[in-house]
């Protein structure tokens, strides 16, 4: 998806994990991911680097779908859809 | 022919079965290691996993088991010996030193407050965020004995348990990571 199709999504959930390291961001995605349906849309705020490469390879161990990274000045925007 | 195929396809079926039941979705690690960056890694990898759905169980050996002691627990009636381990080793998660530039204790402070700096979660708060996630802690019956360590002394986490060698081998055997930290 382009980051312009991905602003235009309306998020089930926003996890807000700013600030906090690794493990932090994913240990936040996997709590929260059992708060939503199958086919809904998350959304993890994260100021940690590796976030980047982590969230897309436990989505694909979770068979989530990882839809993309919106970039904002301080942190990014991953989202994904629940399986 | 296709009477053939077919029998391959039924033999193939059987092996990718059997291994399937061979191995869990599970991860085993031994944490041997007494030492405050050591035991982290280990709980930021088991933390990692269970994030994963996997599931993660720890087996706490030797100097390791000194970190599930808890400070605001004590146990009286020791022999000599046990009391003197029990002095001498660190009580609880919040006394191990790093394994390396521990500094007379000067180096482990400044690491802790560094990893404050950073939000690293602290070795209590992995501990808590272990036993919400369900994670398995086996504390080696030998190691207690000989560091005259006491079930009672221990923290008070959801899943622990005291055994021996061979509750970390038929784990390790099903688990599709072994780990030794």
């Amino acid at each position: 998806m382009t980051s312009e199709e991905l602003k235009s999504l309306k998020s089930n959930k926003v996890v807000d994990a700013r600030g906090t390291a690794c493990p932090g961001p994913l240990l936040a995605a996997k709590k929260a991911i059992g708060e939503i349906e199958s086919g809904e849309i998350m959304e993890i705020f994260s100021s940690d680097e590796g976030t980047k490469n982590d969230i897309p390879k436990w989505c694909q161990k979770m068979t989530h779908e990882f839809l993309g990274i919106v970039e904002e000045d301080s942190y990014s925007r991953l989202f994904l859809k629940k399986a | 022919m296709s009477l053939e195929i077919d029998k391959q396809i039924q033999e193939l079926k059987e092996q990718v079965s059997k291994l399937e039941k061979g191995t869990k979705d599970q991860l085993s690690m031994v944490v041997f290691s007494g030492d405050l960056d050591k035991i982290l890694a280990a709980m930021i990898i088991a933390t990692g996993a269970a994030a994963f759905d996997m599931k993660v169980k720890l087996f706490f050996t030797f100097w390791a088991t000194a970190a599930l002691r808890d400070p605001k627990k004590s146990v009286k009636g020791k022999h000599i010996m046990a009391k003197m381990f029990g002095m001498m080793l660190p009580k609880g998660s919040g006394r191990l030193k790093l394994s390396k530039m521990n500094m007379c204790g000067m180096g482990t402070s400044m690491m802790k407050g560094l990893m404050k700096k950073n939000k690293v979660a602290s070795l209590e708060e992995m501990f808590s965020t272990a036993g919400e996630l369900g994670i398995d802690i086996n504390i080696c019956e030998m190691s207690m004995n000989l560091m005259g360590f006491k079930k009672e002394e221990m923290i008070d986490y959801p899943n622990l348990a005291i055994c021996g060698v061979a509750t970390f081998l038929s784990d390790a055997q099903e688990s599709k990571i072994q780990l030794f930290i």
